[in-house]
């Protein structure tokens, strides 16, 4: 899916917990997330730092998406 | 003198559990023989030793990869098996990573790796160059077919024999090998040139293997003016799940309005077969982040988060249905004028 987005031209951010598969699917711009069944939390931390770590990694994405790429790039987590 | 095998399986076919015990850390069971391993190796005959199997959780292994390795190696230390046999793994993504895995460190170490994977499995490109990975079906319910496939592929290896991907029904390792033939090349190269040109068969001495690479799409040059949608392979949908989204195997995608939403939090669930929902039905967002996105835009620093959220499910989903759901997802969202996309995966 995320490389039939990016045929239009779209800049898309695949944001996944095991990036080498991501990759090998041939994602662009990736950002490691946390873990399967919760890539963008974390259950194990009170709510508002959890919410803090959804918020960073969310703008780190946002931000990869205006960031110039030559090839596939994974983002820090 | 009998060659030695060491299995490996996840948490699954090891018996230990199902989802919820997809963390399970690395165990091995010495002179064990475990759900598929027993019928692997009563295919292989006579000729094999079993040294035991070895099992861990799909989850574990995906997350803490050197240290699943890192006990694999040393079991293989320990017991000096010739051959690794992992899976197999069907169309499982995780399952057939962590195969690919154990195959490397397999090989690493001098063991002969032997898988068995569907064509479409992520993991098999990780190990095929150096692994014999049997073909198998995408599902499990065909173990009984797959069993004998890598038995077979065990006894000859073990046995020393000579085994081909079309005799042995395994992926082309991509090795060119030495081999005489009766005719030099230039004729065989007429000869198959002749074949085309009079619409005959001919079969080519070098497959060329096909890309398909997607350019990067440049990036947004103003974020704070730019529409961000979000897409999820992670069964994500309204409570009720009213288009009745599949669990596995999706066979379509669904969109829904989320622009009276500021978080996805006790309005939506997850449908996802395949890894345990409890933390996402607690707080979808945990998979679907509309609530971090939300706050961005408010905070005027993307300009806005796109009306619609899309949506399917990615486990065991055929590659050929996620081509034509990326497709049509994204001639929408190229049609509705979205300048980006974060997708997320579980």
């Amino acid at each position: 899916m995320v490389k039939e987005i990016e045929r239009y031209g779209i800049p898309i951010v695949h944001m996944a917990t095991i990036t080498t598969i991501s990759s090998s699917v041939g994602a662009r711009r990736i950002l490691p997330t946390v873990a399967i069944p919760y890539p963008t939390g974390n259950p194990n931390l009170p709510d508002a730092e959890e919410h803090e770590l959804r918020q960073s990694m969310v703008e780190r994405a946002v931000n990869a998406l205006g960031t110039e790429i030559e090839d596939t790039t994974e983002f820090e987590a | 003198m009998s060659k030695k095998v060491l299995y490996y399986l996840n948490q699954f076919f090891g018996g230990i559990g199902g989802e919820d015990m997809a963390d399970f850390e690395p165990e091995f069971r010495a002179g064990e023989l475990v759900g598929p391993a027993m019928g692997i190796n009563a295919a292989a005959g006579d000729g094999i030793e079993a040294v035991g199997t070895l099992i861990c959780g799909d989850n574990f292994f995906g997350t803490h990869e050197e240290e699943a390795k890192a006990f694999i190696a040393k079991v293989i230390e320990e017991q000096q098996p010739d051959i690794l046999c992992a899976g197999p793994a069907f169309n499982a993504g995780r399952y057939g990573f962590a195969c690919a895995g154990a195959c490397a460190v397999a090989n690493e170490a001098g063991v002969i790796p032997v898988s068995g994977m569907y064509e479409e499995n992520p993991g098999l490109e990780h190990c095929q160059s150096f692994s014999w990975v049997a073909a198998t079906a995408n599902a499990a319910a065909q173990m009984r077919k797959a069993i004998p496939l890598m038995g077979n592929l065990i006894a000859k290896l073990a046995a020393g024999e000579e085994v081909t991907p079309e005799d042995d029904s395994y992926f082309a390792q991509g090795r060119r090998e030495t081999v005489l033939v009766e005719d030099r090349g230039s004729k065989r190269a007429v000869d198959m040139l002749l074949a085309r040109l009079n619409d005959e068969e001919f079969v080519t001495e070098l497959p060329m293997p096909s890309f398909d690479e997607v350019e990067p799409a440049p990036p947004i040059a103003d974020l704070t003016k730019a529409t961000i949608a979000l897409v999820t392979s992670g069964g994500i949908v309204p409570n009720g799940n009213p288009d009745r989204l599949q669990s596995a195997s999706a066979q379509q995608w669904n969109k829904y309005d989320i622009s009276g939403y500021d978080e996805l939090k006790g309005d939506f669930y997850t449908v996802h077969g395949g890894f345990d929902p409890v933390y996402c039905n607690e707080d979808a967002d945990r998979v679907l982040p509309l609530d971090a996105l939300r706050e961005m835009e408010k905070e005027g620093k993307i300009g806005k988060v796109y009306d619609y959220m899309y949506t399917t499910t990615g486990t065991g989903t055929a590659v050929a249905n996620s081509i034509q759901f990326g497709e049509e997802i994204g001639k929408e969202l190229k049609e509705a004028g979205v300048d980006g996309v974060l997708l997320t995966s579980t």
